[in-house]
C-alpha cells in the first residue's frame, strides 16, 4: 500500500487497481484489496475510491424485465450519480441482487431474492422485505443485512464481519465456515449450523438442528431453543454475564429480544479437542528422528 | 445439479400445463439438457392413458431406415394390445417416435406392460387413469409446444429440468420416472444416490426392471416397490432416508397425492408455498414466483422432513 497513494488509488479503474495493489503478481505478496481500519482513526471509514452517496438522496429501480448484471450495474451507476438510498422493487426471487457493493449505501429490496443476495459486501446497509435464498450475505465483510421473513441454506457463508440479521428461520449450514461478524436469527436453524465456524458469533433464538457447531474451530454459538445434537467438538461453555449483556444489547438493537430476556441461551464454543495444528504428521515425525 | 418443481390443486383443476411449463422454464438454468413432466389430469374409470417412446430422439438422425422399423415397432405394440384384450380409444404421436393411446382395458396391466415391453426398443413411459408423463430433451418451452401442454388441465403435477451428470442426455434418462408398472405413479430428483448398485441389485432381485443407469430410477422402482407391498406413501419416503444413501430431494406424484422428502444432509434445495388452495414447491423461489407474482411466504424444508399432501 505504500507506494500508492489514496489519491491515486481513487483515479484508477478497478483494473488498474487491482495491479496497483499487487494481485496480478505471480508472487503471493500478501497485499489485498482489503484495508484494515485504524479503529482510533477519526476520517477514512471508507475505500478511497468508494463514490460519495447521500443517503437523503432516494430512488427506485423495478427489476421486472432485466437481468441480475443489469441491476447490479444500475445500482453501480446510481451510485456514481450519488444515490444514498436505492430501493429494488419486483425482485421475485433473482439470484445475486446487490453483491460487491464496497461502499455505504442504503438498499432497500422490497421483495423476496433468490440465491446470493447481498454477498461479497462491504459496507452497505441493507434491509430485504421477503425471503432469501441460499447464501445470503456469503462472505460480507461489514455492513448489515435485514431479512424480514425466512431465509435459505448456508445463510452468512464464511462472513468476516458485519451483521446478518433473519427475523425468521433459517435452513441448514448457517454461518458455515464463519470468520467474524455476527449472524443473528430470530426464528429457527438447520442442521449443520456453524459448520468448521473459526470465529465470531452466531445467536439463534428458536431451535437449532442436529450437528450444531461440527468441528468448530473457535467462535461463539448462543442457542435459544433446543439444541437437536451438538456436533464434533462443539460443548457447551458458561454464558457469563459478560455474554448476557451482549445478548441483551444486540438482540434489542434488532428488536429480537425475547419475552423471556437471555438467561435461557445455551452457549457452544469449540472444545480444542481437535486442535492439533503442532503435531506432527508421522512421516514428518521420523525425518526429525 | 438439475432442478425440480411440483405444485398440487387442492380439491380443483387448473392448467397444470401452463403452470408447470413457466415453472420449469425459470428453471432451466439449472438444467437445459431435458425437460419432463408427469401432470394428473381427470381420468375416466376404466380407461388408461398409455405413453410411450419407441425410439430415441437421437435415434431419428440415424437414417432413413429408422422409420420403417418405428412402424414395425408400433405395429408389435398395437398386436399386444389386441392379445391382452385392450382396445384402443385414441392414439395420438405428438412426435414419430412417441406415442399416447387411450386404451379401455379391464385386465392385468403390469403383465401388459411388461410384455409391450418385450418389444425392442420400446418403452413405456407411463400408464395410469390420471398421468400424463413426457419428456423429451430441450427446454420447457421446446416440450410444451412439441407435446401440445401449454393448456392441460389438471390438480396436480411435478416436472424436472436435467443436468446430465450421471448418464447419457437422452430421452431414457430424462426425468420424470413411473414407478413401473403401478398406475399413475412418477418421481423427479434432485441429487446424487450413492449405494445406487447396491439398491438397484436388491431391486432387481425382487423382479423390478431397469431401463436405464440413471440413478433417479432407482426412487421411482424403490417407491413402486413399496407402495405395491401395500406401505403408504408418507411410510415410504420416510424409510427412503433411512435406506438410500446420497444426497437427493425428490417429489412423487400419485392419482390424488403429492410428497416430498429430504435427505439427511438436506444438501440439495428446496422452497415450499403453501396455501389454502394451492402447495407449490421448487428448486429456488425464481420457479415459484413465474406462476405467483405477487408476495408470498415461503421456507425452506428441513433435514429428513417429508411431507405428503391431498389433492
Amino acid at each position: 500500500m505504500a507506494s500508492v497513494t489514496d489519491a491515486e488509488l481513487k483515479e484508477m479503474t478497478q483494473e488498474e487497481r487491482v495491479k496497483a495493489l499487487g494481485m496480478t503478481t505471480e508472487q503471493l505478496t500478501g497485499k489485498s484489496m482489503y484495508i484494515e481500519f485504524d479503529p482510533d482513526a477519526t476520517e477514512r471509514f471508507e475505500y478511497p475510491w468508494a463514490p460519495s452517496v447521500d443517503f437523503n438522496k432516494r430512488t427506485e429501480v423495478d427489476c421486472d424485465g432485466k437481468t441480475t448484471t443489469e441491476v447490479n450495474n444500475q445500482i453501480r451507476a446510481l451510485m456514481a450519480e450519488g444515490y444514498g438510498t436505492i430501493v429494488l422493487q419486483n425482485p421475485r426471487g433473482m439470484h445475486s441482487l446487490g453483491v460487491g457493493i464496497l461502499s455505504k449505501l442504503n438498499l432497500i429490496i422490497d421483495g423476496s431474492t433468490g440465491y446470493f443476495s447481498t454477498g461479497l459486501i462491504d459496507g452497505p446497509n441493507v434491509r430485504i422485505t421477503g425471503r432469501v435464498g441460499w447464501s445470503c450475505g456469503e462472505n460480507m465483510m461489514a455492513g448489515t443485512v435485514v431479512v424480514e421473513k425466512n431465509a435459505g441454506s448456508t445463510f452468512g457463508a464464511a462472513i468476516r464481519g458485519g451483521d446478518l440479521v433473519c427475523r425468521g428461520s433459517v435452513g441448514s449450514r448457517t454461518g458455515i465456515d464463519m470468520k467474524g461478524g455476527t449472524i443473528l436469527v430470530g426464528g429457527d436453524t438447520g442442521a449443520l449450523s456453524g459448520f468448521m465456524m473459526q470465529r465470531g458469533r452466531m445467536v439463534v433464538c428458536g431451535n437449532a438442528g442436529k450437528n450444531l457447531g461440527d468441528s468448530m474451530y473457535d467462535g461463539t454459538i448462543y442457542v435459544g431453543g433446543e439444541i437437536q445434537s451438538c456436533g464434533v467438538d462443539a460443548v457447551e461453555a458458561e454464558l457469563t454475564d459478560l455474554d448476557k449483556a451482549w445478548l441483551t444489547r444486540k438482540l434489542t438493537q434488532y428488536g429480537l429480544m425475547p419475552d423471556k430476556g437471555v438467561d435461557h441461551f445455551t452457549k457452544i464454543v469449540a472444545g480444542k479437542q481437535l486442535w492439533n495444528y503442532d503435531n506432527l504428521e508421522p512421516n514428518e515425525k521420523k525425518l526429525i528422528l | 445439479m438439475c432442478g425440480i418443481a411440483g405444485l398440487i390443486h387442492r380439491g380443483a383443476s387448473s392448467n397444470v400445463g401452463g403452470e408447470m411449463t413457466a415453472m420449469l422454464q425459470a428453471l432451466k438454468h439449472r438444467g437445459p439438457d431435458s425437460t419432463g413432466y408427469a401432470v394428473y389430469g381427470e381420468g375416466s374409470e376404466g380407461d388408461y392413458i398409455m405413453r410411450l417412446k419407441v425410439a430415441e430422439a437421437e435415434d431419428m438422425g440415424s437414417g432413413s431406415r429408422i422409420h420403417g422399423i418405428i412402424e414395425d415397432r408400433i405395429a408389435a405394440v398395437e398386436a399386444i394390445l389386441g392379445e391382452h384384450g385392450a382396445s384402443v380409444k385414441a392414439k395420438e404421436a405428438p412426435t414419430e417416435y412417441s406415442l399416447r393411446y387411450i386404451l379401455s382395458h379391464d385386465g392385468d396391466t403390469a403383465r401388459m406392460a411388461n410384455h409391450i415391453e418385450e418389444t425392442e426398443g420400446v418403452e413405456i413411459l407411463s400408464m395410469g387413469n390420471g398421468l400424463e408423463l413426457i419428456k423429451d430433451l430441450g427446454d420447457a418451452s421446446d416440450v410444451a409446444g412439441l407435446y401440445g401442454l401449454n393448456d392441460f388441465q389438471g390438480t396436480h403435477g411435478i416436472g424436472h429440468t436435467r443436468m446430465a451428470t450421471e448418464s447419457d442426455v437422452d430421452i431414457r434418462s430424462a426425468h420424470p420416472y413411473w414407478a413401473f408398472p403401478y398406475n399413475d405413479i412418477s418421481v423427479v430428483h434432485n441429487g446424487q444416490i450413492t449405494n445406487y448398485w447396491i439398491m438397484r441389485r436388491e431391486m432387481e432381485r425382487k423382479g423390478h426392471r431397469f431401463m436405464s443407469n440413471c440413478d433417479s430410477e432407482l426412487l421411482a422402482v424403490y417407491t413402486a416397490h413399496n407402495l405395491a407391498n401395500g406401505v403408504a406413501l408418507e411410510d415410504s419416503l420416510r424409510r427412503s432416508i433411512d435406506e438410500i444413501d446420497g444426497v437427493f430431494t425428490y417429489l412423487v406424484a400419485t392419482k390424488d397425492q403429492l410428497g416430498m422428502a429430504k435427505d439427511t444432509m438436506a444438501a440439495k434445495p428446496l422452497v415450499l408455498y403453501e396455501s389454502d388452495n394451492l402447495i407449490a414447491m421448487a428448486s429456488e423461489e425464481v420457479a415459484i414466483r413465474a406462476i405467483l407474482p405477487q408476495e408470498i411466504d415461503t421456507y425452506d424444508p428441513y433435514d429428513e422432513e417429508v411431507r405428503v399432501w391431498q389433492a
